[in-house]
């Protein structure tokens, strides 16, 4: 029983990124752009949140600040992909690709080292606090997306972008905050990798997380809680794979680790095999 | 008329390749470097001496073919960013075809170029058959596939050929006498005939998309989807060639890097050739023969880059990743300028040519 519990707890550690990633996403993607950016956006927010947890002695104001980091480099999408209208998924990966060599090159300036930040110490780093927030975030984004009007818009935005223009909407704006928000929570998501699960940045922490959020957003039909529910399935599958490895520590089953640690991603990708894209995609997702 | 429009072509690599440099100036000065000594860096690093020139023709190759890759996908509309994981798949195929291979010469580096192309074809249709049948993201299956593939071809190499006389993450060598030998003119690097094998490859493309009835049918369901299908083809069959047949050019990279360079199948050889496909195709315009030319530039960014680390207190081999993604960024927004700013321009052309709206 005990080890059951265990398991449950440690799946909702490791989901928690994922849930700030997935409800950014959701955002982005219910107002109708495509954010493949989740990935750099959370890498991002890893770092600063790791270096300003350090450098203030408070993990709190390294996870405010790793939200505005992510929310920066969120206008940097924007500004691209709406300002200038480009290619959604093109350059989302662009900021990917950004997001991959900015971190090392700031850590350098930074900490003199590209690898790492340095370790913080027990009062750098969260317990348990970014869960909570999370649980928070998923709850209010739920109810806000159905019952206000803004979350309304967001809705009408991805859906039918024309019937929001003619009701003097500007279709532009409620995309502009969504991905804005995408941004913040993304960082958030990255903070807590790096504030809470770890205790420092590491290059490229966040190995494929910000696509799991996107595999849990489909999986879960672009609506919160599903898409909540998906990211416990890849905490779980974390989790289970992180307990087995403690487990098979003699020598003779080394060589099963490696194929372990793969769980996680083949898992990710049934996923996306099995959930057949369907009426619960937003209309118009991708269009400019 | 074609001349005109070719160069038009030219205009946004152009002006994107100079907005990437002004980026990267800027962020050089903020970490209190001087651009010009980076640029130095670069070229001397670049084509310094016969030697760096081989260097970067040898990082040219592979991302001539990743970059050809990447733009079959993105002719059919699709975003192959699964490149890296194929390579690597062929690149395993290939040393296993060399390793168990006849020692026949010919015989083998037939068989080995041949496994790779399976190689890069099987990883590559497994994407198509996640994207054309069963509606999967191709970029987050084609993610995923590349973190799979990372980890079965080290855990292959590495608990069942590993080479038992090297400390190294690497499988058992080839016999000498297969491995593809290198021209002396660049000195040691691993320069030989089979770098020819990517302009060739991007000469078939090129012939490909002009001359063939398939080649043509995969460039319009990129192009236009709906008359494509009311043309009565089927889009789902194209989209798995073009993953699939990305998967087959990636798969060359894995000949190369085993036949023409380390003999062996090394965890990790490729330093993100994939990725770096993606850059090399859009500032390349999707055109093989300017496929061909921004992989060059891109392969002396890469060669220059390596010699960050050691000559700039500040500045890493990252910083080619950030101008990268700078080219990117450029290359693929519909315009350069907001169509705020693009009205306000029109707004005061019209003034000053006395024109009422």
């Amino acid at each position: 029983m005990d080890s059951v519990l265990d398991i449950i707890l440690s799946s909702i550690r490791m989901a928690t990124p994922l849930w700030f990633a997935a409800m950014g996403g959701l955002l982005a993607e219910r107002s109708g752009v495509v954010n493949l950016a989740l990935e750099g956006l959370m890498l991002i927010g890893a770092f600063t949140g790791a270096a300003v947890a350090y450098n203030m002695g408070s993990p709190v104001i390294g996870f405010i600040a790793a939200g505005a980091a992510g929310a920066l480099l969120a206008i940097l999408f924007g500004f691209f992909t709406l300002t200038l209208k480009g290619d959604q998924v093109v350059i989302g990966m662009g900021i990917n690709l950004l997001s991959a060599g900015l971190t090392p090159f700031l850590n350098k300036y930074f900490f003199h080292v590209t690898s790492s930040t340095p370790s913080l110490s027990i009062d750098q780093r969260f317990v348990y606090g970014p869960t909570l927030f999370a649980f928070g975030l998923i709850v209010s984004v739920s109810f806000w997306l159905r019952r206000s009007v803004s979350g309304l818009w967001v809705r009408v935005a991805g859906e039918h972008p024309t019937a929001l223009a003619s009701a003097g909407i500007r279709v532009k704006r409620v995309r502009w905050a969504a991905v804005i928000f995408s941004g913040v929570f993304a960082g958030f998501g990255g903070a807590t990798m790096s504030t809470m699960l770890a205790s420092a940045f590491s290059r490229q922490m966040t190995a494929g997380a910000g696509f799991m959020a996107i595999a849990a957003l489909i999986l879960g039909r672009w609506a919160p809680l599903p898409t909540a529910l998906g990211c416990f399935l890849f905490g779980l599958t974390d989790s289970i794979q992180i307990r087995l490895q403690g487990q098979l520590t003699g020598a003779d089953s080394a060589w099963l680790l490696q194929l372990i640690q793969l769980g996680p991603y083949i898992v990710t990708l049934f996923v996306l095999a099995g959930a057949i894209r369907s009426s619960s995609t937003p209309k118009a997702l991708g269009e400019n | 008329m074609a001349f005109e429009k070719n160069l038009r072509s030219l205009t946004r690599p152009l002006s994107a390749l100079i907005l990437g440099a002004f980026v990267s100036a800027i962020l050089i000065r903020i970490v209190g470097e001087s651009p010009w000594k980076v640029a130095e860096i670069f070229y001397n690093g670049a084509m310094g001496s016969a030697y760096d020139l081989g260097l970067s023709l040898f990082y040219t190759v592979p991302l001539i073919l990743t970059g050809l890759a990447v733009s079959v996908g993105l002719r059919a509309r699709l975003f192959n960013i699964g490149v890296e994981g194929q390579l690597t798949v062929a690149a395993l195929a290939a040393a296993l075809a060399g390793i168990w291979g006849p020692q026949d010469v010919i015989l083998n580096r037939v068989l080995g170029f041949a496994a790779a192309l399976l190689g890069g074809f099987l990883w590559g249709a497994i994407l198509g058959y996640l994207k054309a049948r069963r509606q999967a993201h191709e970029v987050v299956a084609g993610i995923m596939l590349n973190f799979i593939a990372y980890g079965i071809t080290s855990w292959l190499a590495l608990n069942f050929f590993k080479n038992p006389d090297s400390q190294n993450p690497e499988t058992i060598p080839l016999i000498d006498a297969v491995r593809i030998p290198a021209w002396s003119y660049f000195q040691s690097a691993p320069i030989g005939w089979h770098v020819l094998l990517a302009p060739l490859a991007a000469m078939l493309l090129w012939g490909f998309y002009r001359w063939t009835e398939a080649g043509w049918a995969m460039e319009a369901v990129g192009e236009n989807p709906k008359a494509a299908r009311e043309a009565g083809l089927s889009i789902a069959q194209k989209q798995f060639w073009a993953l699939a047949m990305g998967g087959m050019i990636a798969g060359i990279v894995g000949f190369i890097e085993v036949y023409g360079n380390s003999g062996k199948f090394i965890v990790g050889f490729s330093p993100a050739y994939g990725f770096m496909g993606i850059a090399v195709a859009l500032v390349g315009r999707l055109h093989p023969f300017g496929i061909i030319l921004s992989a060059a530039l891109f392969g002396a960014i890469h060669k220059g880059s390596l010699d960050l680390d050691f000559e700039t207190e500040w500045i890493t081999r990252d910083f080619a990743q950030i101008l990268q993604a700078v080219l990117i960024l450029f290359m693929s927004c519909a315009t350069l300028v907001p169509a705020g700013i693009q009205n306000r321009w029109e707004g005061l052309k019209r003034r000053l040519y006395g024109q009422r709206p």
